[in-house]
């Protein structure tokens, strides 16, 4: 009887978990200080699914290798750039293969104006006081981080302009030197309406090589430098290939597939609890928590969840339901066998264990494969399969034998019409 | 059950599917879409039903040879297709010429999707790099877990299960996308898991079977496995389906080619992969024999 109290305490504190982590994964948590969103507040949506833009842009150049290399890395910081003032969460920009470029936007409202502002020409622009335009980007030859000796080695940025640049900053700097109101010796150095710097000019600038003096740390220096550098666009960029999402077609798209979820796992819930009675019911269990903990570890994980990703969700929790088949269909054979009830169990889990852990590694193969060669939404779904694969072998596996265990504990379940035989 | 006599039906069977899917696919041409050929896809919320004809009244100012399809759950949104690579400008003139015929707003450019000309020979290369390296995982994993005779059987199930998929795709000119190859590589880790556990079954068998022949280990095997194998596919199956029938346009790209390749995985690992080892066997044993008597 004591054996007995201590079997209805473990069970009921396992449901206990395994619903607080699905009601609290629906509904959330508040308490005191405490708060958890619920997920899907949490989880972070790929861009088919919260809208959003992403474009593969390909620079038109013949250049090769280093300097190849060069010209994709001034566009990338370019494209970064620009990217940065639209202010969006999540933005990503990476280089692709040799000549391309994938920027992924989530959540830009509009589209079009994005990606027109991502591909245009940037304007840098040295403007005097007065608002006339000295130089622009097209005549800085190059520009890079400097250290100034006499000033302790602090990093500055050091312009170097075209002769026709030069000229112009020469007549320039000697007039905003003459000037004796400091406002009227700055020269803003403004890229795409943004000033970046706006030093004083103290001496007239000659041979077309100027200093931007500050108290810059090197990574900010580093970053002056790289963009007066990457101002004017090194290339042209041709788009390859688009998809930009609206947001009222993302939220569509993500409120059916919870629809279509909720009643595809209803539907396997009813199959399994007709079909294999009361181990279908504890597979069931076992499969609110499946649901649970691959949700929660995407969370935890900041995985991006895409609408293929949703898919392979739903996909998964078919596949979990069949670690926990196996599993049964072996209970009822050694059953027949003529075992006794805990023997059948024991020797089902036991026998099922290789079958399940063969078969499924062969499924994380072909998904660490989509992982490596997917791109975008493929990879989130790859992500979603393989920790589908993990929680499955230890809900079906682990948690499926704790729960049978503790039910064939009480009389009342030992009834072995409940398991199908 | 007698499986594994009845080998040349079920081979028949699927070499036959595989072998018309081809054929129309090489005479018809497979209906590829606009990932694979380059071209461009937009969708458009107008608000109400529009016939395709008054659609292609603006569309063709543009000069586009576009197809307009219906979408939206009331049929008010259109997706108009080209294979013309438009850029992000000419893509906004177009949507322009709808809202000013139609007083949208900018929220109602649902989608648009644009693809160059090179795309399409990358993602279908990549496609087939991919399932080329899963395919020679999966044999080194159940070489090593097996024996390699397994290994290329299940193999061989895979590629026909990728061949069937294929050749359904042909049969009823579905359009192929990149979720197609995506969906491929999902079928290719679902179907082996399937072989897997029948095969599983058979290296038990053979301990427990010492002198029954390998068709009857084969035979007793895949019984013992029946109910699972159906179960599993049917759950599977049960979820795939409905989202299929709930999901959007490109839930359903996806779900459709994992609906035929979770069923056609179901039938190779029954009635091909097991026939196939089977075969190999009993080849190499009848092999032996004549090479003990010479």
């Amino acid at each position: 009887m004591g054996m007995n109290f201590k079997n209805v305490l473990a069970l009921l504190l396992i449901l206990a978990i395994i619903a607080a982590s699905a009601i609290i994964g629906i509904y959330g948590l508040e308490i005191g200080n405490v708060k958890i969103n619920p997920i899907r507040e949490s989880m972070r949506l790929g861009l088919d699914l919260k809208g959003g833009v992403f474009v593969v842009l390909e620079a038109e150049t013949n250049a090769t290798g280093d300097d190849l290399d060069k010209i994709m890395n001034q566009t990338k910081e370019v494209i970064e750039r620009r990217v940065n003032i639209m202010g969006l969460t999540e933005p990503n920009i990476v280089r692709e293969g040799e000549k391309r470029i994938r920027v992924e936007l989530p959540g830009a409202q509009n589209a079009s104006d994005a990606i027109e502002a991502i591909g245009k020409t940037a304007q840098l622009q040295f403007i005097k006081p007065n608002g006339e335009v000295v130089i622009t980007g097209s005549q800085v030859k190059n520009a890079e981080v400097v250290f100034e000796k006499d000033r302790g080695n602090i990093p500055s940025v050091a312009l170097e302009l075209n002769s026709e640049g030069a000229k112009a900053f020469q007549e320039a700097t000697r007039e905003l030197a003459a000037a004796t109101n400091i406002n009227d010796k700055i020269i803003a150095i403004v890229l795409d309406n943004d000033v970046i710097s706006a030093p004083a000019v103290q001496n007239e600038i000659p041979n077309g090589k100027a200093l931007i003096t500050g108290n810059f740390t090197l990574e900010e220096a580093s970053e002056l430098a790289a963009l007066i550098r990457g101002g004017a666009l090194p290339v042209n960029l041709v788009e390859v290939q688009t998809s930009a999402i609206g947001p009222t077609l993302g939220i569509d798209s993500l409120n059916k597939s919870i629809d279509a979820g909720t009643i595809g796992i209803i539907l396997v819930f009813l199959f399994m609890l007709v079909y294999y009675k009361l181990p279908g019911l504890i597979a069931d269990i076992a499969l609110v928590l499946y649901t649970s903990i691959v949700l929660w570890t995407m969370v935890a994980l900041k995985a991006t969840l895409t609408l293929p990703g949703i898919a392979g969700l739903i996909l998964s929790i078919g596949m979990a339901v069949d670690a926990n088949v196996i599993i049964f269909e072996r209970i009822k054979e050694e059953l027949k066998n003529g075992k006794t009830l805990r023997a059948s169990v024991n020797a089902g889990f036991s026998r099922a264990l290789t079958t399940i852990i063969d078969s499924n590694i062969t499924t994380v193969i072909a998904a660490l494969v989509l992982f490596q060669f997917g791109s975008g939404p493929i990879k989130g779904f790859a992500v979603t399969l393989m920790i589908g694969i993990f929680a499955s072998m230890f809900t079906a596996v682990v948690v499926t034998k704790i729960l049978l265990k503790l039910f064939i504990s009480f009389d009342v379940f030992r009834n072995t019409k409940l398991y199908g035989a | 059950m007698k499986i594994v006599e009845k080998s040349k039906l079920w081979f028949g069977l699927s070499i036959a599917m595989i072998v018309i899917g081809l054929l129309v696919g090489l005479f018809r041409g497979f209906n590829l879409g606009i990932d694979f050929t380059g071209g461009t896809m937009m969708q458009i919320h107008i608000g109400k039903t529009i016939s395709v004809d008054e659609a292609k009244d603006i569309t063709s100012k543009f000069a586009l040879d576009a197809d307009i399809i219906h979408a939206g759950d009331e049929k008010q949104e259109i997706i108009i297709k080209t294979k013309k690579d438009l850029n992000n400008e000419q893509r906004q003139e177009i949507f322009d010429a709808f809202k000013e015929k139609y007083n949208l707003t900018d929220k109602d450019f649902r989608q648009a999707e644009q693809f160059g000309p090179a795309i399409g020979s990358e993602i279908s290369r990549r496609a087939l790099l991919s399932i080329i390296i899963a395919a020679a995982g999966m044999l080194l994993y159940i070489s090593y877990r097996f024996e390699f005779k397994f290994g290329v059987a299940g193999i061989i199930a895979l590629i026909h299960d990728v061949l069937v998929v294929i050749a359904i795709y042909a049969i009823f000119q579905i359009p192929m996308n990149s979720s197609l190859v995506a969906a491929i590589l999902t079928v290719v880790g679902y179907s082996i898991n399937d072989t897997i556990v029948v095969f599983d079954r058979i290296r038990e068998n053979i301990k427990f079977m010492g002198k029954a022949s390998y068709g009857e280990i084969a035979n007793q095997s895949i019984t013992q496995t029946l109910s699972r194998s159906i179960n599993t596919s049917l759950t599977t199956l049960l979820t795939i389906v409905t989202l299929y029938i709930l999901g959007v346009e490109s839930i359903q790209q996806f779900a459709l080619p994992l609906i035929a390749g979770i069923a056609t995985g179901a039938y190779s690992s029954i009635f091909i992969a097991s026939p196939i080892w089977v075969i190999w066997k009993n080849w190499e044993k009848n092999r032996g024999k004549y090479r003990t008597i010479s």
